[in-house]
């Protein structure tokens, strides 16, 4: 095993509502919609028509940009309706599922070890499971014309309340080896496999790794960011101007080695519904595209709850009316935090969870909280400093970055690592901000400026 | 007053409790030991002063009478004049005033004249910050900035026999051992002539309302490393850039004037005049002081190099914790930019 990396910047966010290790099977829902936004930097040409018949793993649209990259139904049935937002924009394709067996595209089913990289592209293209593979920088679909210099899987994740990965990938271990497999071939023998540092639980170790090399696989110690694949790219093999790494998270990697094994595009996940206004926080195994009603059902609290797809961190807001995305692993719901609190910047603050010490909370470091969506404050300048470095586990400047983001200097921001982070890799710094600046807000405008004009 | 009921909308979902409201008041907080020690210390010279053997409670009286309007009369005109630039310019009140104006009248001396307490405030909000875009925007500590203002325009309030308050008390005269040097005006003489160390530690002389105490501001001191408001590597390496250079005068001082300032013991400049004061609540200012982590390294060593070397040499104004601290607000985005510079030297190293 590779030397372990040990990270003690960060911060572990604990919050009330963590899954249980139960997994219910959900019925697929009535409707179901692939959604061209998550996809980001995605323009798509529809390749069916409104009552058009699909079989599961059909092309529904491609992208505009790279034709031969095509987003495929996660079920079979009937092409309901197209959903179209401002300026004609794509927004969704919903589909009316098969009420019976789920009906397949059928591919050959291939061994990855005996494929050439050339061939094993092709089968990622024509599956529908290219898009599982992503690129850094801008976190876009990796294009199937370049060569990357390595791929990352990170095995585990830190952020607050995330969904066990150990414990997914215990369910179809050998999709999950077969998926190594091709991303191996795929990173001609760069491929990075990030675990945790001292395992637990259900944390995989190097025993779960038969297709990788064991100086491959790297445990990395440390509170969140720790499991964020930008870290561990950074760490391992940073990023410089014209570099690209390609990154694929394990469920996906799963989705690819059952394209491998059984010839199919399955896109079934396991999701964790997790956060306090959940009742019974578990997994759950869905297909993509199926509605949240039928995920949340009646299992949450509140009525004044948001409804997150993802984690507290990164997540984007949703509604009970949306549809799984893409690529969701974890559905969080929390309060929504709208009272206005009379003093609250007075108050110990025994409840209320901050890195600063100024609340009296820091005397129960092993407490979780059940926190809801309040900001806690206004927006202002940048006041306080040092507070990015402390949760920023990179050989980076968070506020010189930023500050030169908001000039829109390009140099600059390329001299200090734009092409190495991610929003993500930020959102602790959006949490811990005193001014309550919109940090990954600021990333993502300077990571699409560099893109366009860099 | 409230913590405002808004929720997140883009970014992250939740958010530290924390704002800068919470910040700055923790500074109040940390300022409060200064602030009654002061009264305290207001009333305990005055009566030192008469010859009067009075207790506890008549020194704090005293001091709290003469203290308060200093510190009503910097809160009202400079909010004052924050409310008048939020409605002009059609945004919030600032927190920032919050500190500052707490701060300005620490710094002054208690004979200070109320209007030119308002003439600070003022002046250290117009030209200290909102010149600049406001709170977050300044180059200079506001405070500090306002206190030179008076330093330059007014030397005969602001210098001299006006640390203690001569109020005439009936039936008493002024003692004939009173003296109104500090002991700043007696190290640059003769150090051997400055009052004892225990009397600079719990700050039992003469000096600006908030800076006496090295006690009490290690107090304060203590409420901002602790609580993380305050950097402590700033604190730190005023520290030690005031013992360096206080060590490097020790020895070259010239030996056949013993009683010489390059003399004074390293230490003892750490209880003169108002370094610890500057140190723990001006240097800390973070929007002046160097954002980067080693800049602030940097920038603390030199506040305390100068400050001694200011104390030193400079006859006309043995105290130099102001100027050293102002001297650096402006070389903090030089020492910055170097920093910076450096990191991406590396990095391109790295790469």
């Amino acid at each position: 095993m590779a030397k372990p990396i040990t990270l003690h910047k960060g911060y572990d966010i604990k919050l009330v509502g963590e899954a249980e290790f139960t997994t219910s099977d959900l019925p697929v829902s009535e409707v179901v919609a692939i959604k061209p936004p998550d996809f980001p930097g995605l323009v798509p040409k529809l390749m069916v028509g409104e009552g058009d018949e699909i079989l599961a793993g059909q092309p529904l649209f491609f992208d505009k940009n790279n034709p031969q990259i095509k987003f495929v139904s996660s079920v079979s049935g009937e092409v309901a309706e197209v959903v179209r937002g401002s300026k004609r924009r794509i927004m969704e394709v919903r589909l009316i599922p098969d009420r019976g067996e789920r009906r397949y595209v059928q591919h050959e089913p291939a061994d990855p070890l005996i494929l050439s990289r050339e061939n094993i592209i092709n089968r990622l293209l024509e599956g529908g499971c290219w898009n599982y593979i992503r690129q850094r920088p801008f976190s876009l679909i990796a294009n199937p014309e370049d060569t990357p210099k390595s791929i990352f899987v990170s095995c585990f994740d830190t952020a607050p309340l995330a969904p066990d990965l150990g414990y997914i990938v215990d369910f179809e271990k050998e999709n999950f080896q077969t998926g190594l497999a091709v991303l191996n071939q795929l990173s001609v023998g760069n491929l990075h496999i990030g675990v945790r540092g001292k395992a637990s639980g259900k944390d995989l170790t190097e025993s779960d790794f038969k297709q990788v090399p064991h100086e491959h696989i790297h445990p990395v110690q440390g509170p969140h960011p720790a499991g964020n694949v930008g870290i561990q790219i950074h760490h391992l093999d940073p990023i410089k101007k014209g570099d690209i790494v390609w990154y694929v998270h394990p469920q996906d990697v799963i989705i690819i080695g059952r394209l491998f094994r059984e010839g199919r595009y399955r896109a079934d996940r396991v999701v964790a519904l997790t956060g306090s206004s959940v009742k019974a926080p578990q997994y759950f195994r869905a297909v993509t595209g199926q509605t949240l009603a039928s995920i949340l059902n009646t299992r949450t609290k509140a009525d004044t709850a948001r409804i997150i797809q993802g984690n507290v961190l990164t997540g984007t807001t949703s509604s009970a009316d949306d549809f799984l995305s893409h690529y969701t692993n974890q559905i969080t719901v929390i309060p929504e935090g709208d009272e206005p609190e009379f003093l609250g910047w007075l108050t110990p603050g025994i409840k209320k969870l901050s890195l600063s010490r100024t609340f009296f909370s820091w005397l129960f470091p092993k407490r979780n909280y059940q926190l809801d969506t309040n900001m806690h404050g206004e927006e202002r300048a940048f006041v306080m400093t040092g507070q990015y470095d402390q949760v920023l586990p990179m050989n980076i400047m968070p506020v010189v970055l930023l500050k030169s983001i908001l000039a829109r200097d390009i140099e600059r921001m390329e001299q200090l690592g734009i092409y190495e982070v991610s929003e993500e890799d930020f959102a602790l710094c959006e949490f811990v901000c005193t001014s309550k600046i919109e940090v990954q807000r600021i990333i993502s405008e300077g990571l699409e400026l560099v893109r366009l004009e860099g | 007053m409230f913590v405002p009921g808004h929720t997140t909308e883009n970014g992250v979902h939740i958010r530290d409790a924390m704002d800068l409201k919470r910040t700055m008041f923790t500074v109040v907080i940390a300022l409060i030991p200064t602030l009654l020690f002061g009264m305290w210390n207001v009333g305990y010279q005055h009566y030192l002063a008469y010859g009067m053997e009075v207790g506890f409670w008549e020194n704090f009286v005293f001091g709290f009478v003469r203290v308060m309007p200093i510190v009503v009369v910097s809160y009202a005109v400079g909010l004052g004049v924050e409310f008048a630039f939020a409605v002009a310019k059609g945004h919030q009140v600032n927190e920032g005033y919050l500190v500052t104006g707490m701060l300005i009248p620490l710094t002054l001396p208690v004979t200070v004249p109320l209007w030119m307490v308002a003439l600070a405030a003022v002046f250290c909000v117009i030209l200290g910050k909102e010149i600049f875009g406001g709170t977050g925007m300044n180059f200079m500590n506001p405070a500090l900035l306002a206190r030179a203002f008076l330093f330059f325009a007014f030397p005969a309030y602001m210098t001299g026999d006006i640390w203690t308050d001569l109020s005439p008390e009936p039936g008493h005269a002024l003692v004939d051992a009173w003296s109104g040097a500090t002991n700043l005006v007696a190290f640059d003489t003769n150090y051997t002539n400055m009052s004892s160390v225990s009397n600079m530690f719990w700050g039992f002389e003469q000096g600006s309302i908030g800076e006496t105490s090295v006690f009490a501001i290690l107090i304060g001191a203590f409420i901002l490393i602790a609580t993380g408001v305050g950097s402590w590597k700033i604190m730190t390496a005023c520290c030690i850039g005031l013992l360096g250079m206080g060590l490097f005068l020790n020895l070259v001082a010239p030996a056949d004037i013993p009683t010489h300032a390059m003399h004074t013991p390293a230490y003892y400049h750490l209880l003169l005049g108002s370094f610890a004061f500057g140190a723990v609540y001006m240097a800390t200012d973070p929007v002046s002081a160097a954002h980067t982590e080693t800049g602030k390294w940097i920038y603390g060593i030199l506040i305390g190099a100068f400050t001694v070397v200011l104390r030193v040499f400079n006859p006309a104004y043995p105290e130099g914790v102001m100027l050293s601290i102002l001297l650096m607000n402006v070389f903090a985005p030089l020492i910055d930019h170097m920093v910076v510079e450096r990191h991406i030297k590396t990095r391109l190293r790295r790469a």
